[in-house]
C-alpha cells in the first residue's frame, strides 16, 4: 500500500466567469522513503497539487473530486481540527523563497519549539534541545547559540536550512518541498538539495519534490511525474522518463537537461504556451503544440496509458510507442 | 538602548525649539499685554517702565532665551483672564484630560484591536460585516454629534450616567484623579467614549486591512503548513506582525486625542485642558494658549519617542545597534 495515494484529483476554482478546473484527475503515489519528482511548465498545477495534499487551498479553490489517502485513510475529508494535527506531524512542507517563510518577528528558536511542543509532548527544556538538535542537523554552525537568533540574521541558504529543519522537526512521514531551491543562489542550490535528500533518507521520509529543474529530477527523484494543464502526462522511474520519454510533452521538456551548475534557462523548449485554465482544448490538452498530434488527439481525452517502462496519457505512444518517437525524432 | 533613547531625545530639541519659537512669537507679538496691563490712562514714564519690567525692551533672541528658560523651570506667564499662573492652572487642568484621553485610548485599543483581527479572519461573517458598518458610522457622524446623542440617551432618557463634569474627584497630591470613586468613574464614560470612538473605528479598520494582508504571506502559510493551532497562528504570528504600523496610528491619535480633545470637553463641560484653551481663546488669554501649545508639542513629542521604543521592542530589524552574528 502506498504512503500517500492521490487518487483522482480535481481542483476547481468558482469564478463569475464559471467554475476553473486547476487540476483535473491527477492521480499519483508516493511509496514510503521514496523522491517523487513533479515537473511541468510555469501554472501546469504542481504547487497545487502540494496545496490541495496538505489541506490548505485557499477559498474560493476546493476540491470538487477524487480522494487523498494517507496510510490508507482518507485524509481530503477530514475536520479541519484532525487535518491541522496532521500538519507537520505527518506530512510535512517546505516552500520555495526562505526569505519570506520565516516570520521576521519571532527567533528561529521560537519557531521550532512552537511546531516541536505542538506535535509532541515534551517539555519546553526538551523541545529545545531537540530544536538546537535540529539546527545542527540542517548544518547550522553553532546552533545552541543561534537558536535565539532571528532569521534576518542569517543568509538566504541558512533560513533554507532553518525551513527544513521547521518542516522536519515533527518528523513527519512526508514532506512536500516546492521549489525548495528556485528562491536560492545557484552556488548554494545543490547544498540543500543534498541537505533535503539526505535527511529524509536518514529519517525514511517520503518527498514529493516540485521543480522546474530536470537536473534536480534527475539528481534526486526515483520516479518523476509530468504534468500539463491540470493533469499529469507522465509518470515513471525517472531513469526512463529521462532516457525514453513516452509523451511529446516530455520528450520536449528534456530536450535539454540543465545540470545543477549550469542552470540555463527555465524549462520550456517546446513552441507555443500551455493554455488558459478558461481556454483548455477539447481532446489532448498539449495537441495544439504536439508535432505528432492526429485526428483522435483533438476529440478524445487520453488517459494514462502504460507506454513502455511508463505510464503517459498520449494516443500515439501509447498505441505504438516506437513508431511515435521514430517519427518524432525525424 | 540608552543611546537609542538619547539620540533620539537629541532630535527632538530643535523640534521643540522650533515649537517654542511660534508660541513666544505669540506670546509677545500678539495682543499687546501692556496696554492690557496699564489700562486707561497712564503716563508714558510708566509705559516705558513696564516695557522695561517686562523685558520688552530687550533683542530678540534674549527675550526667547528668557522665555525658554522660564518655561523649562515650569513659569509660563499669568493667566489674563483669571490672573493665575498658567503653571498652576494645568496642574488643575491636566490631570482630567490626561486622565480621559488615557480612559479613551484604553477603550479604542481594548475593543478596536480584537473587533479587527476578527474581522480581519473572518471576513465574511455577519459579525465582521456589523462591524464594518459601525466603524463606517463611527468615522463619518461627528464627535459632537456622537456627545449629544449619548447625553440624550443614557443622561436624559435613561438618567444612567452624568451628563457633564468630573464627578466626586480624589487629591493624590496635585493630582485629581477621577479613577478612586464610583462617581468619578461614571462620569468618564461617556466623554471617553466619545473621545474614544474616531480612534476605535480607525485601529479597527487598520488591524483589519493589516491581518488581511499579513494572513496572505507566505509565513503564515507556513505556520498552517507545520499544523501550528489557529490561536496562535492569529495571535502570536499574525498580529504581531500588524503591530507596527497599528502602533503608529495609535500613538499619532493618542497625540491627537489629548490636543483635539477640545470638542467632547466643551460637550461634556470637562475641566481639562481644552475646555481651559476654549475659554482662553474667546477671550485671547495669549499666556495660557502659548503655554498650551508648548505643551501640545512636549507631548507629541515624547509620544513619537515611545512609539519608536515601542517599534524597536516589536521588531528585532531595528535593533542595529545589536551585535551581528556572522553569516
Ligand atoms: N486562487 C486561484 N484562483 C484561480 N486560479 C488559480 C488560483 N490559484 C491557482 N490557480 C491556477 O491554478 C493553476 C495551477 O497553479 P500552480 O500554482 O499549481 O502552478 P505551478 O505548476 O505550481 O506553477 P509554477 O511553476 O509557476 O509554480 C494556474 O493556472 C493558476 O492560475
Ligand atoms: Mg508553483
Amino acid at each position: 500500500m502506498p504512503l500517500l495515494d492521490v487518487r483522482d484529483l480535481t481542483v476547481e476554482f468558482p469564478t463569475r466567469r464559471g467554475t476553473l478546473r486547476a487540476l483535473d484527475g491527477v492521480s499519483l503515489a508516493l511509496e514510503p522513503g521514496e523522491v517523487l519528482g513533479v515537473v511541468g511548465e510555469s501554472g501546469a498545477g504542481k504547487s497545487l497539487t502540494g496545496t490541495a495534499i496538505i489541506g490548505l487551498l485557499a477559498p474560493p479553490g476546493r476540491i470538487a473530486g477524487g480522494q487523498i489517502l494517507l496510510d490508507g485513510t482518507r485524509i481530503d475529508t477530514l475536520p479541519e481540527e484532525a487535518m491541522r494535527r496532521l500538519r507537520g506531524r505527518r506530512i510535512g512542507a517546505i516552500f520555495q523563497d526562505p526569505l519570506t517563510t520565516l516570520n521576521p518577528l519571532l527567533p528561529i528558536g521560537r519557531q521550532l519549539t512552537e511546531t516541536i511542543r505542538t506535535h509532541l509532548s515534551l517539555s519546553a527544556a526538551e523541545a529545545r534541545e531537540r530544536a538546537v538538535h535540529w539546527l545542527d542537523e540542517v548544518g547550522i554552525p553553532a546552533a545552541s547559540r543561534r537558536i535565539d537568533a532571528y532569521p534576518h540574521e542569517f543568509s538566504g541558504g541558512q533560513r533554507q536550512r532553518v525551513v527544513i529543519a521547521l518542516a522536519l522537526c515533527a518528523e513527519p512521514q512526508v514532506v512536500i518541498a516546492d521549489e525548495p531551491t528556485t528562491a536560492l543562489d545557484v552556488s548554494v542550490q545543490a547544498q540543500i538539495i543534498t541537505l533535503l535528500k539526505r535527511l529524509t533518507r536518514e529519517h525514511g521520509t517520503a518527498v514529493m519534490l516540485i521543480t522546474h529543474d530536470m537536473g534536480v529530477i534527475a539528481e534526486t527523484a526515483d520516479r518523476v511525474a509530468v504534468m500539463y494543464a491540470g493533469r499529469i502526462a507522465e509518470l515513471g522511474p525517472v531513469a526512463e522518463v529521462v532516457r525514453q520519454p513516452a509523451h511529446p510533452y516530455t520528450k520536449g521538456l528534456m530536450g535539454s537537461i540543465p545540470s545543477l551548475e549550469h542552470r540555463v534557462a527555465r524549462l520550456a523548449q517546446i513552441d507555443g504556451a500551455m493554455p488558459r485554465l478558461d481556454a483548455i482544448p477539447r481532446g489532448c490538452a498539449f495537441h495544439p503544440r504536439c508535432p505528432l498530434a492526429f485526428d483522435r488527439c483533438r476529440t478524445e481525452r487520453p488517459e494514462m496509458m502504460p507506454a513502455g517502462p511508463t505510464v503517459a496519457a498520449c494516443w500515439r505512444t501509447a498505441a505504438q510507442p516506437a513508431q511515435a518517437m521514430r517519427a518524432a525524432d525525424a | 538602548m540608552i543611546v537609542f533613547i538619547f539620540y533620539r531625545l537629541l532630535q527632538a530639541i530643535p523640534v521643540l525649539l522650533v515649537v517654542g519659537l511660534v508660541a513666544f512669537a505669540m506670546f509677545t507679538y500678539v495682543g499687546d499685554p501692556v496696554a492690557a496691563m496699564l489700562g486707561q490712562d497712564y503716563t508714558e514714564a510708566r509705559r516705558i517702565a513696564l516695557v522695561h519690567k517686562l523685558g520688552l525692551d530687550r533683542p530678540f533672541y534674549e527675550q526667547f532665551a528668557h522665555y525658554i528658560w522660564a518655561a523649562l523651570h515650569g513659569n509660563f506667564g499669568f493667566s489674563y483672564r483669571l490672573a493665575e499662573p498658567v503653571s498652576s492652572l494645568f496642574a488643575q487642568r491636566l490631570p482630567a484630560t490626561l486622565e480621559l484621553s488615557f480612559t479613551a485610548t484604553v477603550f479604542a485599543v481594548v475593543l478596536g484591536v480584537p473587533m479587527g483581527v476578527y474581522a480581519g479572519i473572518w471576513r465574511k461573517s455577519w459579525v465582521s460585516r456589523a462591524f464594518m458598518l459601525i466603524s463606517l458610522i463611527g468615522v463619518s457622524l461627528p464627535t459632537f454629534l456622537i456627545g449629544v446623542l449619548l447625553i440624550l440617551v443614557f443622561s436624559v432618557q435613561l438618567g444612567w450616567l452624568p451628563s457633564f463634569g468630573r464627578g466626586h474627584v480624589t487629591q493624590l497630591g496635585w493630582w485629581s484623579t477621577g479613577f478612586l470613586t464610583w462617581s468619578g468613574i461614571k462620569a468618564l464614560i461617556l466623554p471617553a467614549i466619545t473621545l474614544g470612538l474616531f480612534e476605535l473605528t480607525l485601529i479597527m479598520r487598520l488591524v483589519r486591512a493589516e491581518m488581511l494582508e499579513v494572513l496572505r504571506t507566505d509565513y503564515i502559510k507556513f505556520a498552517r503548513a507545520r499544523g501550528l493551532r489557529a490561536r496562535s497562528i492569529h495571535f502570536s504570528h499574525a498580529l504581531r506582525n500588524t503591530l507596527v504600523p497599528v502602533i503608529t496610528i495609535i500613538g499619532l491619535q493618542l497625540g491627537g486625542v489629548i490636543a483635539y480633545s477640545l470638542v467632547t470637553e466643551t460637550v461634556f463641560q470637562w475641566p481639562g485642558m481644552g475646555l481651559l484653551f476654549i475659554q482662553s481663546v474667546a477671550v485671547a488669554d495669549i499666556p495660557v494658549m502659548s503655554a498650551y501649545l508648548l505643551l501640545v508639542g512636549v507631548v507629541f513629542v515624547v509620544i513619537n519617542l515611545v512609539v519608536d521604543l515601542l517599534y524597536y521592542a516589536v521588531d528585532p530589524r531595528l535593533r542595529i545597534d545589536r551585535k551581528r552574528h556572522d553569516g
